[in-house]
């Protein structure tokens, strides 16, 4: 590797990004020796495969994660991860990614190379190959380094069909473990606040956990809690399936200095991004069936039943407090900030 | 201005600021407002500033006497937490 | 958490609710002043588990809700200076003024940060020594020792590139003016439980003794709150007027004497505009001559708005910050003023009644909202 990275430059430049020599050293020394498979190998415009019968997932998602590293992970692991859990929400067996690359000029290519391990490494824990790409370069204010786009296929099985439309009053809502972990990880840095925390990102494909369970029945859908958190899912499944999801807050799981953290800025945790969790929505037969299930994978080891499908109040979440009152869960309009009062 | 937490003082350094443990995160607090407060002792920390050390004893006395209170008023025990 | 999850216990609280319910002899219009109170109340949903007839008002205490847009309005010009850098609590970023609010200036390039701690926006200028740095420090008394200390500490830096441009507003001053104002209908207050650890509780002592309204300093837990609640039900049937502390393990009679002290040697009384009110006599804290260098209003006088349209013509923000109105009367309220369009502080802010009122009734339609 040193041998190879002694002639790599020091920094990412513009010409990087024109597709002209120094674009394909940057490609066969920092991205094909990570990701390493035959299609990508081919290094054609674009990446052929079989398509066997039945039906095809896609999913795009853009990373603009700011600082590109933070404990537990960087914007590599979210690059993989969060696309992967996205073809594994639709009930989808993922299998091939492509990433977009849009870096800064100045951006230190040794740095490159790491979050690209990352991504290498995030790809073969999820199962999926990444087999085609593209790079471009820009200029970048000096704490810009990069922007990665994934886009993502995967295979969904016959017979499942998960949708919001599904859902059903009395079904049971699960959550497979801690809320607010990846957004605690990255507040204070995000803010530039000064806090000392233990608490790492949560951020892990979720494909053992998914393809375990998806074969129970009663399971009308998945959603994972990213942006906006546990509530704003919640928010969002209750506004599309015209019901009414509502969690027990003492039954949802949380860390305590995530609570403690939410607690010294004046955030509700329940709003707090997630990177490796999902929300099932599940008939009442077979919840505890696929609880169970989800509990043996160590990924989701800390799942719960954190509440109900009402009809009570159509479309919209609510949440029953530790006193028994219940509040509502609406879509917050803007990003929490932290607060003094 | 409302806004304050409890924390334990871990450690007291120099020109008044101190280590605090919140729940398993920490931050340097200011101590400039309770310049008497020692390590273990637990403080509310508002905006990075210790305003007040905690009563432990008070704590302690207030729940004694909301118990004899209860006790007297013959309050069944409680249900559970989700009594509507 | 120590002291933290006692408060939240939720078989405590069953037995506090059982406890109002059993003594409470008759209706009460309750005001919580403090804008943390508010928010506590909404979070857990208490105010739907009381006896009917006991509700809240919300009161004034939410420094963010009271700044005058002219405040806002001279930050922002502040933040456009070349080189300057202004810091601010999270709470104003977004609270518009004649202009906006200070993330929409972040947006057009003003160097605008978020801080914890007054003392970041000290080191941001210990660090940048070539950059004025001015700290946005809004608050009640809670906040301004805090405020306050990083004066006194630039000052002992010797940091030449540091002012505070300040909003300091007291409370007693604005609950006598809420309840000299006739038809004030509250019964009886719940008191800013962190106010009271710096200030201390005799001055809210007033309030029993100048206008027969009891209070209970409250903590910030829900349990803190019923506790409190209970003590009013319990002082309403023994015929009792007094001032009680329920935050008895953070509140002292004397309060913080370091704390005042501080608060006495950086400002000093003056009359101070509350938005939606108006001019309210010795209500407000200004920083003392001796501080000059470190007052923004004096170090920038000449470059800084003088007035500013958005704190004339009100909506009903004002009223509504004293309790005297409900959001509902407001013709703006959920129409044009919403918490993505906000027009004033009651909508931006998290526990403004606004806020609260709008989320409550947007997801609960049909349902008898309490104002």
């Amino acid at each position: 590797m040193s041998e190879a990275s002694h002639s790599l430059p020091a920094m990412i430049e513009a010409s990087h990004g024109t597709g002209g020599k120094m674009t394909h050293d940057l490609v066969e020394r920092v991205f094909v020796p990570a990701f390493r498979n035959p299609r990508l190998e081919e290094l054609g415009d674009q990446a052929v495969f079989e398509v066997p019968g039945g039906r095809l997932a896609l999913t795009t998602d853009g990373y603009v994660v700011k600082p590109v590293r933070f404990p537990g992970g960087s914007i590599g692991d979210l690059a993989v991860n969060g696309t992967v859990n996205d073809l594994l929400m639709g009930g989808a067996t993922p299998l091939y990614l492509s990433a977009a690359f849009i870096l800064a000029e100045g951006l230190h290519v040794r740095l490159l190379q790491e979050l690209v391990q990352d991504m290498a490494a995030a790809a073969r824990r999820a199962g999926v190959e990444i087999v085609t790409g593209d790079t471009k370069v820009v200029d970048g204010r000096p704490d810009d380094a990069m922007f990665i786009t994934t886009t993502g296929v995967g295979l969904v099985p016959p017979g499942i069909d998960w949708s919001p439309r599904r859902i059903r009053r009395g079904d049971r809502i699960l959550l497979s473990g801690t809320a607010g972990d990846h957004g605690a990880s990255v507040m204070a840095a995000r803010f530039g606040i000064e806090l000392e925390t233990d608490i790492p990102s949560d951020t892990c494909a979720l494909r053992d956990a998914v393809l375990r369970v998806r074969d129970i029945p009663g399971i009308r859908c998945m959603r994972d809690p990213t942006r906006g958190g546990v509530a704003t899912t919640l928010a969002e499944l209750s506004e599309q399936s015209g019901l009414s999801l509502t969690a027990e807050e003492i039954a949802i799981p949380m860390r305590e200095d995530v609570r403690a953290l939410c607690d010294v800025l004046g955030l509700d945790p329940l709003y707090v991004a997630n990177e490796g969790k999902l929300i099932a929505v599940v008939a009442p037969e077979t919840a505890d069936e696929v609880l169970r299930g989800l509990q043996a994978v160590p990924e989701t080891s800390g799942a719960a039943i954190i509440g109900e499908v009402t009809d009570d109040r159509p479309g919209y979440a609510g949440l029953r407090t530790a006193l028994g009152a219940l509040r509502p869960l609406d879509l917050l309009p803007v990003e929490q900030l932290p607060r003094i009062c | 201005m409302c806004l304050a937490v409890p924390g334990k003082v871990l450690e007291v350094g120099e020109d008044l600021i101190a280590s605090v443990d919140i729940g398993g995160v920490r931050r340097r607090v200011s101590l400039d407002l309770v310049p008497e407060v020692v390590a273990g002792d637990y403080v509310l920390v508002h905006v990075g500033f210790a305003l007040q050390r905690i009563d432990e004893a008070e704590a302690v006395r207030t729940t004694r006497l909301l118990a004899e209170m209860f006790a007297q008023d013959d309050v069944p025990p409680p249900g559970g937490p989700s009594t509507p | 958490m120590k002291f933290v999850d006692e408060y939240r216990d939720p078989a405590q609280a069953q037995r506090l609710l059982a406890a109002i319910r059993r003594r409470s002899a008759g209706p009460m219009r309750i005001m919580e002043i403090c804008g943390g109170h508010t928010h506590a109340i909404y979070k857990s949903g208490l105010d739907q588990l009381l006896p009917e007839g006991i509700t809240f008002l919300h009161g004034p205490g939410c420094p963010v809700c009271v700044t005058p847009a002219l405040r806002i309005d001279q930050a922002i010009a502040l933040a456009e200076g070349p080189g300057h850098i202004v810091a601010t609590y999270g709470d104003m970023l977004r609270v518009p003024g004649a202009r906006g609010s200070l993330r929409q200036a972040q947006a057009r390039g003003a160097d605008v940060r978020i801080v914890y701690s007054s003392l970041d926006a000290v080191d941001l200028a210990a660090r940048f020594k070539d950059r004025e740095v001015v700290f946005f420090g809004v608050g009640f008394e809670t906040t301004a020792p805090a405020n306050g200390m990083s004066i006194l500490r630039a000052a002992r830096l010797g940091l030449e590139n540091f002012s505070v441009l300040g909003n300091h507003v007291l409370v007693p001053p604005v609950l006598r003016f809420l309840l000299d104002a006739p038809g004030t209908e509250i019964d009886a207050f719940i008191g800013p439980g962190h106010v009271g650890t710096v200030v201390g509780s005799q001055d809210y002592a007033f309030l029993p003794r100048d206008y027969g309204r009891p209070v209970v300093i409250a903590g910030f837990e829900p349990n803190d709150l019923l506790e409190a609640v209970l003590m009013l039900v319990r002082q309403q049937a023994e015929g009792r007027c007094a001032l009680e502390v329920q935050y008895r393990r953070a509140v002292r009679e004397e309060g913080s004497p370091v704390a005042r002290e501080v608060m006495r040697q950086v400002f000093e009384v003056v009359d101070q505009e509350w938005r939606g009110i108006g001019r309210i006599p010795a209500s407000g804290l200004g920083i003392r001559q001796e501080y000059a260098a470190y007052d923004a209003l004096r170090r920038y006088a000449g470059e800084l708005p003088e007035e500013s349209p958005a704190d004339v013509g009100e909506y009903v923000c004002g009223a509504v910050v004293q309790g005297a109105k409900s959001p509902l009367s407001c013709p703006a309220f959920g129409v044009g003023c919403t918490p993505e369009h906000p027009f004033g502080p009651g909508m931006v802010s998290s526990e403004g009644a606004c806020a609260a009122l709008y989320h409550y009734r947007r997801t609960s339609p049909g349902k008898e909202a309490q104002p």
